[in-house]
């Protein structure tokens, strides 16, 4: 047996020698990888190269996080969604509550169609914000492209951003070349994204070459930015203070078709498809790739019994205010939509609209010392 | 078959966009790499890979990830396998060059292993020299290395050197201990004896893909005396590791000398052996560890001396360096240093080893020497 490894120029080792060790794990990828589906995948590969081993890696390197059930998997470019489809689907499936590999998903964003959500109570939330990310057709993602592809999509981002105009005139500031300055008043505004330290997205591959070709652009407002090259080609954001989230939709979307219309002359559409939605690195943030939420302070509804049972029931889910991976401090909850993906963006905008004004009249509620169990939702 | 073919695809995609386009932004750099790869250099070597399929960008990413580093002037590439050093020799041959004090591509490197070749070495004072340390890698052939090695390969790596060690007896007769299914108990004893390595925080070695799938197949194996131990697949396939309180440096030496003949043996009755060849001595994952690999080094008290002005050139013309207690990117504490040969490449582990008996005897006499407030001007070395 040892002698017929050296006889091998380089190794091909079967399955079981291959397959990773997830008895520890604690992920979509592990509760979904088996050895027979590692089997059938791990000789293809996408045309730009992207292998399962690829795929998986992070997943591998990091069993399980205290707050979140993470993926466990990333896309290396639009063809890994369909070239690794018997990993993805159920990964899809399971983190996507039972989207089916038939179903279709629907876009709009259409600000008019979302109702309400100029009047959350700003005592209460203190900002609202608006993100998603796009994908550029053509180039590999994140986790796998070459210098010269991530500088393409910054050449390219960079000369739709500066044709925008009126309330979204603005201007790119590249992570390289960033003045102490410009540094703190982005980290002042918080706006600045650092050098991924999360090993989710490091192990990912996300972090290389950093910072070549990054960079924030932000209008003279202040209110809508955009990142480049951090987890996603794009990442666009709408956000002000208080709690005028329908402010905060109308000119997320508005921007973002304004965005798209640029990149769609220069022929580099973004990637979509009727199953998916828009295709982003993680498969957790395909369909809308929408996050919309509130920083809400709730110091007494987060510590009652059924604040969990709540926050289900009304699609939601609550993060600390440092973003995905971080703890609340002081009662403020980070609180947006739960879902991505089977539901548009103002399905998921109008969630946390409504979401968001119940569990401050709760909140106001359990103040004055009074009972919510009637305020309680259904299941929506 | 399968890692060729990928690596083409990726590559082929990647030649879609010009060398300048591709080539990395050095300008805040300071490493070996980057002040040797050139533009041109860049793009006659972007279209090619091992047979394995390690690709320039592979070689360079630590390097181009990791600008500098505040104590020591680093590498900033690595090599895959052992057709890096082969495939890519217009880059690796000047980064070798410049770490290695001038080593040219046609010098050959000399292997030797007889600890009987080592004079004194019996006697540094315990007094100063708390510890005493002989450390080299060992990659085996026919396996790609740490940055690129799969997980097949890897097992295969473990596999191979707990059969080779289990088989050691004597003095070096001993057990292996798994990362992966380490008991709390084990894991503390390990850490007690300064034994336990971890998984890899340095950013250097995280951004060249040394610590994927940790902690599969990655293990310690000491034997019972706590004197002789052995690194698997942590940032070379085999680390092995000679060490003991005090400063008996010869015999510490000539332990690392026995077992490590030992485990060569037993690995090519098996059909394997470590990658080798006359003019890198033995094949690393790190270009600064090609030659002996070895580290020969003491936890040496010299308070009054590394505060003294020419310490560094001492240090210097010794050809040893100094690091922290806590290995290559600490700082040290309470005067207690850390001090090596300097070389790997171009000398003998004899060679190497008795620098560092005689040189660390002499930084002792000049230690006492300033504790008892007296000059040490005529003990001033030459320049080896």
């Amino acid at each position: 047996m040892l002698t017929k490894w050296r006889q091998q120029t380089f190794k091909y080792f079967v399955v079981e020698e291959e397959f990773p060790e997830l008895s520890k794990h604690n992920n979509h990828m592990a509760k979904v990888l088996t050895k027979d589906m590692y089997a059938k995948l791990r000789d293809k590969q996408t045309p730009t190269g992207f292998t399962v081993d690829d795929v998986i890696q992070t997943g591998v390197d990091n069993p399980g996080h205290p707050f979140i059930m993470t993926v466990g998997c990333v896309a290396g470019d639009e063809e890994s969604y369909d070239v690794f489809k018997d990993l993805f689907d159920p990964v899809i499936s399971d983190r996507h509550g039972g989207y089916k590999p038939s179903d279709k998903h629907k876009t709009d964003l259409n600000f008019e169609n979302l109702k309400g959500g100029d009047d959350l109570d700003p005592n209460y939330v203190l900002s609202s914000r608006v993100r998603t990310g796009r994908s550029i057709k053509g180039y590999a993602l994140p986790p796998h492209n070459s210098r010269g592809e991530r500088r393409a999509v910054e050449k390219l981002s960079v000369e739709a951003l500066n044709s925008l105009d009126g309330e979204f005139k603005g201007k790119y500031y590249p992570l390289k070349s960033m003045t102490d300055a410009e540094q703190e008043q982005l980290i002042a505004d918080h706006f600045l994204f650092d050098k991924p330290v999360s090993p989710l997205l490091l192990a990912a591959g996300m972090a290389r070459d950093w910072p070549d070709a990054r960079g924030i652009w932000h209008n003279e407002n202040k209110t809508f930015l955009v990142w480049v090259n951090e987890e996603d080609h794009l990442r666009v954001i709408s956000m002000q203070k208080g709690g005028n989230m329908k402010e905060v939709f109308k000119r997320f979307c508005v921007g973002l078709q304004r965005i798209e219309e640029i990149f769609k002359k220069h022929n580099h559409g973004f990637m979509w498809n009727e199953h998916l939605g828009y295709i982003l690195t993680c498969p957790s943030n395909l369909g809308t790739g929408l996050r919309g939420g509130v920083h809400v302070k709730l110091p007494k509804l987060s510590t009652h019994a059924k604040f969990e049972e709540i926050l289900t029931r009304l699609r939601l889910q609550k993060r600390g205010t440092g973003g995905v991976d971080t703890a609340s401090v002081g009662g403020v909850f980070d609180i947006s939509n739960a879902d991505r993906i089977g539901s548009s963006e103002v399905d998921q905008v109008q969630c946390v609209v409504d979401g968001v004004k119940l569990m401050v009249e709760m909140e106001k509620k359990l103040e004055k010392g009074e009972a919510i169990d009637s305020m309680i939702p259904a299941q929506k | 078959r399968l890692k060729q073919k990928k690596k083409m695809n990726h590559v082929t995609l990647k030649m879609n966009y010009s060398a300048e386009q591709e080539f990395p932004d050095l300008s805040k750099h300071n490493n070996h790499m980057a002040k040797v790869l050139t533009p041109d250099m860049y793009a006659g070597l972007r279209d090619k890979q091992t047979p394995s399929g390690f690709t320039l960008d592979d070689v360079i990413q630590t390097g181009v990830d990791n600008p500098g580093h505040p104590f020591i002037m680093t590498v900033g590439c690595v090599a895959g396998d052992e057709e890096t050093y082969d495939v890519f020799k217009d880059l690796l041959d000047p980064v070798i060059e410049d770490r290695h004090g001038g080593y040219k591509p046609t010098d050959k490197h000399k292997t030797d292993l007889n600890s009987d070749n080592l004079q004194g070495g019996d006697d540094l004072d315990p007094n100063y020299v708390l510890s005493s340390r002989v450390r080299t890698g060992r990659s085996i052939r026919g396996f790609c290395l740490p940055p690129h090695c799969s997980r097949g390969e890897r097992r295969g790596i473990e596999n191979l050197s707990i059969e080779a060690l289990s088989s050691l007896d004597g003095d070096l007769k001993g057990k292996y201990y798994a990362l992966r299914n380490m008991t709390d108990e084990e894991q503390q004893q390990l850490i007690d004896d300064h034994f336990l390595f971890d998984k890899p925080v340095s950013p250097l070695l995280l951004a060249s893909g040394m610590a994927r799938d940790w902690p599969d197949a990655r293990g310690i194996w000491h034997n019972d005396n706590k004197t002789f131990l052995v690194w698997v697949n942590e940032e070379d396939h085999l680390r092995v590791i000679s060490m003991q309180k005090g400063g008996n440096m010869r015999e510490v030496f000539t332990r690392f000398c026995e077992g490590l003949t030992k485990i060569e043996g037993l690995f090519k009755e098996k059909g394997h052996e470590f990658m080798w060849n006359e003019h890198l001595g033995y094949v690393l994952t790190c270009p600064s560890n090609l030659g002996t690999g070895l580290r020969a080094g003491v936890h040496v008290k010299l308070p009054n001396l590394s505060k003294h002005e020419s310490f560094g050139e001492v240090l210097k013309r010794l050809r040893l360096q100094k690091r922290g207690t806590g290995g290559v990117d600490t700082a040290a504490v309470g005067g207690v240093f850390d001090i090596s040969n300097a070389d790997r490449l171009g000398f003998s582990e004899v060679e190497l080893v008795q620098m560092v008996v005689d040189g660390v005897q002499l930084l002792v006499d000049m230690e006492k020497r300033l504790e008892g407030g007296q000059s040490i001007s005529d003990l001033m070395p030459e320049q080896k």
